[in-house]
């Protein structure tokens, strides 16, 4: 495949926005009738459905621990969701991804209070273009809140790669295949706390600081719209205002 | 409104239901409606499951039986045991009876929480008046959150709901609601105004509202 020019000259990228913009993020709460909680995510082009069920009894039994609860996530891309048909199977990055799901969410759940019982996140990619992973972690995060499982704070996501020697926040996939660098981060953002940090590719330690920087930003603009989201959705249910 | 994470207060209180406390800062952990009383700070949830506490009585759903006890689901985290021993006010002989023959899957039971202790299942009796098998009516499912609402202050809610209705109403801690009245269409106009609540549980001029609702839908 021949290479096209990600950014012009004068920092517009491929698909029109800046260096540090977001694409237009979405949330939605409540989509799934059958879960405890479910959200839905429109990030760009990427669409993400992730229902919650629990806490609840453990199956198997022998999975069960005697202090916590125990967090399962599954990621799984549709076959529909990229270009060409993906097998349904689950792959290794899929594997690897729900691990990476699970870390991000669990220091944000008050597992301790639910000892012997299993939650379970379920994120399924309907339509991928780069960036999944902070999708699937943003909208789990707003799944678990419906499902009125308590956390000590939402969790945001934001991916930032390097493309042609420059730092762009909010990676599309064609920037994610073609760039030097791609570093996802998951935080929880009312303590400032990072659950999640990955890089592949080569980065200078000032970009790597400027990047953590970059990505703190992005989930802050994440964050606010989780907020919006939840406020919408309950909004309904109350006509008085009380904080 | 706050969600989880949203910083309430800080300084001098006391963290009460759904609220945590980091140094001095004091966090909701859950998505609901903040509450400040006597100090104590508190958020009212708008989600979330049964949590059982002794003496609540629940509405229980026989999921299992094993030989001598009966695994009830009370839509909780955990599920409730309901021993023979409780149930029936005396031992059973495996022997010479089944529990299947007392209480089959499926079959509702009005229970009371005797002992829990989240590392245990929750242990229910129904060794007291009023509890036992749910033998007519019809159970529905509200969100168990909603359930303050649904009974009411001081029980107005259930009250206007019994005395406009004509039904026998009670209204298990973990959300079920048990409906017998003389007809199916009198239970269904109940089970429809405790919809209407749970629906716009936070909202000014509830009460008023389901009365008209039940004065407009009387069978």
């Amino acid at each position: 495949m021949e290479k096209k020019k990600l950014i012009t000259d004068d920092g517009i990228r491929y698909d029109g926005r800046k260096l540090d913009e977001l694409r237009p993020i979405k949330f939605q709460i409540g989509t799934l009738k059958n879960a405890d909680g479910s959200a839905y995510v429109e990030w760009g082009r990427t669409k993400i459905l992730v229902g919650v069920f629990g806490p609840r009894e453990s199956h198997p039994k022998h999975l069960a621990l005697a202090d916590r609860c125990y967090i399962r996530a599954r990621y799984h891309m549709a076959p529909f969701s990229v270009e060409e048909r993906k097998s349904p199977a689950p792959s290794r990055r899929e594997i690897e991804l729900s691990k990476v799901m699970r870390e991000a969410l669990e220091p944000a759940i008050f597992a301790e209070f639910f000892p012997r019982t299993t939650i379970d996140i379920f994120a399924e990619v309907l339509q991928a273009d780069g960036s999944t992973r902070c999708a699937a972690i943003s909208a789990a995060s707003l799944a678990l809140t419906d499902a009125g499982v308590p956390m000590r704070d939402l969790v945001s996501s934001m991916a930032v790669a390097k493309v042609e020697g420059k730092l762009v926040l909010d990676v599309i996939d064609q920037e994610d295949k073609q760039g030097d660098s791609d570093m996802p981060m998951a935080i929880m953002p009312s303590k400032n706390v990072i659950t999640l940090i990955q890089m592949d590719g080569l980065l200078t330690h000032e970009e790597f600081i400027q990047s953590v920087e970059l990505a703190k930003k992005g989930c802050m603009e994440v964050y606010a719209k989780q907020k919006e989201a939840l406020e919408e959705h309950f909004k309904k249910t109350m006509d008085r205002e009380e904080v | 409104m706050v969600v989880p994470g949203t910083l309430l207060a800080e300084g001098r209180y006391n963290a009460g239901v759904n609220v945590y406390k980091e140094d001095d800062k004091f966090f909701s952990s859950v998505v609901g409606l903040a509450e400040l009383r006597n100090e104590t700070v508190t958020v009212i949830p708008l989600r979330g499951c049964y949590i059982p506490f002794v003496d609540d009585v629940v509405i229980g759903k026989v999921v299992e039986v094993i030989s001598t006890a009966w695994m009830l689901d009370i839509r909780s985290p955990w599920q409730g045991v309901l021993f023979a021993k409780e149930f029936l006010s005396k031992p059973l002989n495996t022997m010479k009876e089944d529990a299947r023959s007392y209480l089959d899957i499926g079959g509702m039971v009005k229970a009371k929480v005797m002992a829990f202790d989240r590392t245990r299942n929750p242990s229910l009796t129904t060794r007291e008046p009023e509890l036992g098998k749910i033998q007519r009516g019809t159970v529905i499912e509200a969100d168990p959150t909603r359930v303050p609402r649904i009974i009411g202050k001081k029980g107005s809610m259930i009250n206007l709901l019994k005395k406009e209705s004509g039904c026998q109403i009670f209204v298990g801690q973990n959300g079920r609601v048990w409906i017998a009245g003389k007809s199916r269409d009198e239970e269904a106009v109940v089970a429809e105004a405790i919809r209407k609540i749970e629906a716009e549980a936070h909202t000014t001029g509830l009460t008023d509202r389901i009365q008209e609702y039940l004065v407009k839908h009387r069978v």
